[in-house]
């Protein structure tokens, strides 16, 4: 019997973490994200998990010593946000390039400055293009099944590529909320043991990481990073069926909300699916044909998958909670819209930049971009694709 | 897959993953010589086989044999100029 509780996004993760029990944790702390390592430090002093927790001087450090031990043949995992993924910045690339499947979790937060603390996507979006899987989860219980899934996804040989779970910063990480955990056993058997294949402290093939690699070869390594890229979506949607099958709940690449005969539809990720839903909700009963496409996995992006899955409706608002700041749109807008594109597949799209810097998202704002919807589909005219969503001093 | 089968011609399929050499002991594969500018020149005429050469040398370029050195080996040489410092005799220039 699954275990019902009542947990913050934060603590969700933790839990998450205590029960896939990791050989290293390397973590700074950073708001919103402080309590993740804190909470896991406590079970480390407590003796309930055996990771050797290393309290590092900075986020750089910290993903450093998670490439270090990962290359050592261990799980590594690490939580940050916002500035602290920002100083991690180089050490991500390596992570990735180096094929090492070490798990992050990602509390949302803008990105500073001016200084802000509150959720925007803005971290994420920076990391978008440096070649780590990422999840995005609505709520808790979202955050805490993608990082028991996380493993198995970025350990898979076809893919070996760091994963990182995004859950938004104090909407969903400071909120508690009702979760359902898996059984200790449960999760050990799923997330398995980790055998890689080759490691630093194997003294049977000494090895060498991370060498010079100029223009011969860095090329070949990099398409060796996209076909990967491209396996994963085959292996997170397996992972996915193994989890469904053990829990019950079901996840692929993204989640269709009264989508079926939806005229207009809304395409978000994180809490704010939440929301639109519940907007959804609300004009269905007026008889207004609204759906929500909410994006799981934004890295791979499942472009074709999306494209299709919009095809049949009328008018189609992206909702990106960071901005490009390219004068075209923010980065979900761009990836749905050519993803579109290339399949052939001509929907009048809008994208709204909104939420920025922890800014509330109500009922009220996603139902007036329904209503704009309803009028491009209306007049055919979408007029400005490039639009913020409540911003003070916008007609 | 060891390095000694991978080459500037091996396609992306049959390298490791992210470069990794799966096998020890094989920095001298790597011909550090070609970041030379400047070459040391060795005259074995003026050359007394005193021995100070070759401990100072920081790659390990001047081969020694039956307590003798032999001329540079330039696979490896950097052209630091070290030799030529200590050299009592001017048996080495920099060129």
């Amino acid at each position: 019997m699954s275990i019902r509780e009542r947990l913050s996004g934060n603590e969700a993760a933790a839990i998450a973490m205590k029960q896939i029990n990791p050989d290293v944790v390397a973590a700074f702390p950073i708001t919103p994200s402080t309590e993740i390592p804190q909470y896991f430090s406590t079970f480390v002093s407590n003796g309930t998990v055996d990771t050797e927790f290393v309290a590092v001087e900075s986020e750089h450090s910290a993903m450093s010593a998670c490439i270090g031990a990962e290359s050592a043949g261990g799980r590594a995992m690490t939580a940050t946000s916002a500035n602290g993924l920002s100083l991690m910045w180089e050490m991500i690339y390596i992570a990735s390039s180096l094929r090492l499947p070490i798990v992050m979790s990602l509390v949302n937060r803008a990105v500073s400055g001016p200084l802000n603390i509150h959720c925007d996507h803005s971290d994420a979006m920076g990391v978008r293009d440096s070649g780590w899987i990422q999840l995005f989860s609505e709520n808790n219980q979202e955050a805490y099944d993608n990082l028991i899934m996380a493993h198995q996804i970025a350990e898979n040989k076809d893919v070996l590529l760091p994963l990182m779970v995004c859950q938004d910063g104090f909407i969903t990480s400071h909120s508690i909320e009702n979760i359902e955990l898996i059984e200790d056993d449960k999760v050990k058997e799923f997330v398995g043991k980790y055998e890689p294949e080759h490691y630093l402290l194997n003294h049977e093939e000494p090895i060498a990481v991370g060498p010079l690699d100029l223009q011969a070869y860095l090329f070949e390594h990099k398409k060796q990073q996209a076909d990967a890229m491209v396996a994963a979506k085959k292996v997170i949607l397996e992972v996915s069926e193994r989890f469904e099958k053990m829990t019950g709940r079901k996840y692929g690449f993204f989640e269709e909300y009264k989508l079926d005969d939806a005229e207009i539809a809304i395409v978000c990720m994180n809490s704010t699916a939440g929301t639109a839903k519940a907007t959804c909700d609300k004009l269905r009963e007026q008889g207004i044909k609204a759906g929500v496409l909410k994006v799981r996995v934004f890295r791979p992006f499942p472009a074709e998958e999306i494209a299709k899955a919009l095809s049949k409706l009328k008018a189609v608002a992206v909702l990106d909670k960071a901005d490009s700041l390219n004068a075209a749109g923010g980065a979900l807008f761009e990836d749905v819209t050519s993803g579109m594109f290339v399949n052939n597949i001509h929907v009048p799209t809008v994208n709204y930049v909104y939420g920025i810097g922890g800014r509330d998202t109500t009922v009220t704002d996603i139902e007036k971009v329904y209503k704009d919807l309803e009028e491009i589909v209306k007049t055919g005219d979408i007029k400005n694709p490039y639009r913020y969503l409540g911003v003070r001093g916008d007609n | 897959m060891t390095e000694n089968e991978i080459n500037s011609k091996t396609p992306y399929q049959d390298l490791t993953i992210g470069g990794n050499i799966y096998k020890a002991g094989n920095a001298k594969e790597f011909k550090t010589g070609d970041w030379r500018s400047t070459t040391p020149c060795f005259i074995p005429e003026k050359c007394k086989q005193c021995g100070l050469c070759y401990p100072v040398c920081p790659e390990d370029s001047i081969p020694v044999k039956d307590g003798k050195r032999l001329d540079f080996d330039f696979d490896s040489c950097k052209g630091c100029g070290v030799c030529a410092k200590v050299c009592p005799f001017g048996a080495i220039e920099m060129k």
